[in-house]
């Protein structure tokens, strides 16, 4: 074993278009001096040399979606600050930890110049005064990558006081988290900020634009959309929006795990590519390991609701895999083969969230245990028919009504379209009745299979006293 | 003895300086703190409270919200297993009952010798190269038993000094902000529309 230096993960395979994995090939892609070689920060003076409403035009003309999970569009959330109110401030979110996502960790280790010049376009064009770039605390080579570009690039004049001689100045500062899944919550990850617990904030009414870190306007942008805007500020929003459809633009980075031949992370063209070619295309995963028939997979991150074969066809595309029940989340694929014990594979996502419930929502923090409790006897074998329905008696509490969920022909069933309500502040409690619903939904037969029925021994008195 | 030493208060009064409330850099100091003395003690805390104008018991609230702090002495290489589903899918639960037999300790033990810290991790974003793990925090990707067991020998033996620092220490590169380029902390008292947005902003 060592550790690696090399992007252990990212597979450069076929001809894409690589909006932000380009260094990706270099071995020395997180070097100032390579970034220089490969048109780094030509991003940052193509913005300065315009002014900050006509970077903020091109961002929102371009529909750069937020790759954190939401897909809310970038320059629309930078748009909902209220005008005149100083300072503002842009969090990086960098707290990568959704089950199965795998990309913004890359970047930070492989292209770490690239992130900061996205922080510094961004800052220029929303009039932001000081960045912080939250990283995840169980990503030492990370922080140390992003720690060794932040201070070539404010020796190299690019970060700091009237940055390349103009009137734009900012400091970006790095931040470090210490393990919680919650924190990557935009209102957690301020909380964090501040030095508190990372508990979520109530909202609406006030978004973080709004109300945000300290109570000032804050942008919460994850790390691979701010990685976006360098090629961005270069190619211009035509270039763009030239990759991919008209709703979702450019490209995305997705993480294939699980049972494939080649397990890796792509940078596929957004709203194009199906989850067919994906998982047996011949540049991407190559097909399901040993041949092996597909079962399901989780196609957006553990919060996802599953598909099965049936939805292979569908593309990267929100909408699409929104009416389907599931979501694309934060570029997450999670592939089970016919192998696949399906409750024990849907504990693990359960477990996730019972042990990363702040605590805050008592649905959340009850329900989530008991969930996981329930689920645990089912997997063991010790569960019964009851223990069935008060898992959906459970997941009524936390998400009352239709739950979302793919349709399957095996058992005779119809897409409910995401998304769901839910009875807490944030996706945690939600997240974990996900993988059960999905689970319980579409393969209830595993779980009768494993549910072994208590019955009295009959045995009568007189036998007993025969021995 | 637990407080902050003398140099790394000077660094703790660096890192606060950068934020706009002191408050903000209890998580980087109580990292700090763990890297001085390997876990968070209560002396420590009450220090950190100082340094940032919040009580002991508000640290406390912050420090016990994070999985990575620790509030008793753990082994020299804290040995995290990803139980999460991409690793349990390739076998996190045979590397786990292959690491508790090895190294002798339940998950959530410390061998004997005070080397190792044998813990369950949640998801640690290598989901593409499961089962994974974390030696003191550094990625092991693709593991197998028989690569747990040339790991475990090689950090008894030393021979990973340089690659895996001591449980505490996370990054060994820090960030400095040279004072003749630094921008300034943002100023919550005195607002101001920055130097080159146009004054007053276009509404739209």
């Amino acid at each position: 074993m060592s550790t690696y230096t090399w992007a252990a993960g990212y597979v450069d395979d076929g001809d894409r278009p690589q909006i932000v994995t380009s260094r990706f090939k270099y071995d020395d892609g997180y070097t100032l001096e390579r970034y220089h070689a490969t048109g780094g920060y030509d991003g940052l003076r193509a913005a300065l040399a315009r002014t900050p409403a006509e970077v903020h035009d091109e961002v929102k003309a371009a529909t750069v979606l937020g790759r954190g999970g939401a897909g809310f569009p970038a320059g629309t959330k930078w748009g909902l600050m209220p005008p005149g109110k100083f300072p503002r401030f842009l969090v990086v979110n960098g707290d990568e930890s959704e089950p199965g996502t795998y990309k913004d960790r890359l970047l930070m280790e492989r292209d770490p110049h690239q992130l900061i010049e996205g922080c510094l376009i961004a800052s220029y064009a929303a009039g932001l005064a000081q960045v912080f770039l939250y990283i995840r605390g169980e990503m030492p080579l990370a922080h140390e990558r992003v720690a060794t570009a932040l201070n070539e690039a404010y020796a190299a004049g690019y970060i700091g006081r009237n940055i390349l001689g103009s009137q734009f100045s900012v400091d970006i500062v790095l931040h470090w988290g210490a393990g919680a899944y919650v924190v990557g919550e935009e209102t957690a990850l301020i909380e964090s900020l501040e030095g508190k617990r990372g508990e979520p904030r109530l909202k609406p009414p006030f978004f973080p634009a709004a109300i945000g870190l300290y109570g000032q306007p804050t942008i919460v942008n994850n790390v691979e959309t701010l990685s976006n805007l360098p090629w961005l500020a270069v190619n211009g929003a035509e270039a763009y929006t030239a990759i991919g459809t008209a709703t979702s633009p450019g490209t995305r980075m997705v993480a294939v795990s699980g049972h494939v031949k080649r397990p890796g992370v792509y940078e596929i063209i957004n709203g194009t590519t199906t989850f067919r070619d994906l998982l047996y295309g011949d540049e991407f995963c190559q097909g399901i390991r040993d041949d092996n028939e597909l079962k399901a997979f989780v196609p957006g991150g553990g919060s996802a609701p599953w598909f099965t074969p049936d939805q292979l066809d569908l593309p990267f595309e929100s909408k699409l895999v929104g009416a389907a029940g599931s979501m694309l989340g934060s570029g997450a694929v999670m592939v089970m083969d016919h192998t696949t014990d399906i409750p024990k594979a849907a504990l693990t996502l359960v477990h996730f969230y019972a042990a990363e419930s702040c605590g805050q929502c008592t649905p959340c923090r009850e329900g989530g245990t008991w969930l996981e409790r329930i689920m645990q006897r089912l997997a063991d074998g010790r569960g019964s028919h009851d223990d069935l329905d008060q898992l959906f008696e459970i997941g009524q509490a936390i998400c009352p009504g239709v739950f979302p969920h793919a349709a399957s022909e095996r058992v005779g069933l119809e897409a409910k379209p995401f998304p769901f309500k839910m009875t807490t502040i944030c996706f945690v409690g939600p997240s974990a009745y996900t993988a059960v619903h999905s689970a319980v939904t579409l393969f209830r037969d595993e779980f009768e299979a494993k549910i072994v029925e208590r019955r009295r021994i009959p045995v009568s008195i007189e036998a007993v006293g025969a021995h | 003895m637990s407080r902050l030493n003398e140099a790394n208060v000077i660094l703790a009064k660096e890192i606060i300086g950068r934020y706009p409330k002191a408050r903000s850099a209890t998580i980087p100091l109580l990292h700090l703190s763990q890297q001085q003395n390997g876990y968070i003690t209560s002396e420590a805390m009450v220090h950190i409270g100082e340094l940032v104008g919040a009580t002991s018991a508000e640290i406390l609230g912050t420090a016990t919200f994070y999985e990575m702090f620790k509030f008793e002495p753990v082994g020299k290489y804290l040995v995290n297993i990803c139980g999460t589903m991409s690793c349990q899918l390739l076998g996190a639960d045979e590397l786990m009952h292959h690491a508790e037999a090895r190294l002798g300790v339940k998950a959530g033990g410390t061998t004997a010798d005070g080397l190792f810290t044998l813990e369950h991790a949640e998801c640690q974003a290598a989901c593409t190269e499961a089962p994974n793990m974390q030696v003191n925090y550094r990625h092991c990707h693709r593991m197998t038993t028989a690569a747990f067991d040339q790991l475990i020998d090689d950090l008894a033996a030393g021979r990973l000094d340089g690659e895996i620092p001591p449980h505490g220490t996370l990054a060994r590169v820090r960030q400095q902000i040279p004072a003749d380029k630094a921008a300034g902390v943002a100023s919550l008292d005195a607002p101001a529309q920055p130097a080159w947005m146009p004054a007053p902003e276009a509404t739209s």
